[in-house]
């Protein structure tokens, strides 16, 4: 039994292969990719707008309100990186839906990269906002015993979201593998239905995650 | 200890822990749940006006809380379906 797509290969060669997990990313960024370019090619400010129009603009300003409130102050500068983030792992796990998909997120390659993009965000934009010098003092933030444990911390919360984001995924789908051979007939699509659940809320989860530690690492300290 | 001894222990132990870990580690996720869960509905219940902010708060502190336990998960999944001791000591013969 494979416990993750990138057991599914279709291409071979050498060392590089094409397996499930890139075929599915790609697929996924492709479609994101080119329905941004097809609505936003008519963008009006008017009455007249199309209904794709409005639902991207519902999807941004709920974004930004959210990251408003977890206490980033211009938002506009990290919906960029944070929006897609969330956009992406939405779309992943909605996509579930059609029949022969498996997310790639039920492989550890594809949380553990989302994670390493946050590791490496949290430090470039900090840097950015507060300067070199001022980045690094918030290490040694209210004593400088606690420099280690803030060492770790990044660490251990990027590990964290990994693992959490491949786990909640992977047993989704794992449930359903396992209740095909015991219970085929309805209860797998309960389970199907919790695993879009589920999906969803560790979409939002992650992303939340990634805009607190962006909003620490930003935010200083007379605000 | 004979070939056929290890991988019958490596067999057994694998499958003993993989329980065990999973018995043990939802153990401390759930309670903790359950009284998060309990205290957000103590504070719907003071203030219902608040709610947009109790609910999106109690949703983002259950996926922590449940993230522990997925820890545990993962670690039986990967005794049971993934173990590289027992692939190393089955190429042994």
């Amino acid at each position: 039994m494979n416990i993750s797509p990138d057991q599914t290969v279709y291409w071979k060669y050498g060392f590089v292969e094409i397996n499930s997990t890139i075929l599915t990313t790609w697929v996924l960024m492709f479609v994101l990719v080119v329905a941004s370019i097809l609505i936003n090619r008519k963008l009006t400010l008017g009455l007249g707008r199309t209904r794709w129009q409005n639902t991207l603009e519902i999807i941004v300003t709920t974004i930004i309100k959210q990251l408003k409130d977890v206490g980033i102050d211009e938002p506009r500068k990290y919906i960029g990186f944070l929006g897609t983030l969330f956009i992406f792992l939405a779309t992943a796990s909605v996509c579930t839906l059609i029949p022969g998909y498996e997310s790639p997120t039920s492989s550890l390659s594809t949380t553990a990269a989302l994670a390493l993009c946050v590791f490496v965000a949290v430090p470039i934009y900090g840097i950015g906002a507060k300067g070199f010098v001022g980045y690094l003092k918030s290490y040694i933030e209210p004593t400088i015993i606690m420099l280690p444990f803030n060492i770790i911390g990044e660490f251990s919360r990027t590990l964290a979201l990994a693992i959490r984001l491949f786990g909640n995924m992977m047993s989704g789908t794992m449930i359903v593998g396992i209740l095909l051979t015991i219970a085929p007939l309805l209860f797998p699509i309960f389970m199907i239905v919790l695993g879009l659940l589920t999906g969803m809320v560790q979409a939002y989860i992650f992303s939340i995650l990634a805009s607190v530690y962006i909003a620490a690492a930003v935010r200083s300290i007379g605000n | 200890m004979d070939t056929i001894t290890l991988t019958a222990l490596i067999g057994m132990a694998s499958i003993i822990t993989a329980g065990i870990t999973i018995a043990v580690g939802c153990i401390g996720p759930a309670l903790s749940e359950g009284k998060s869960v309990a205290s957000a509905l103590n504070s719907l219940a003071q203030q219902p006006d608040a709610s947009p902010t109790i609910t999106r708060t109690l949703y983002i502190g259950l996926a922590m809380i449940e993230s522990t336990a997925i820890y545990s998960f993962v670690i039986s999944i990967i005794l049971i379906f993934a173990n590289p001791i027992w692939t190393y000591i089955i190429t042994l013969k």
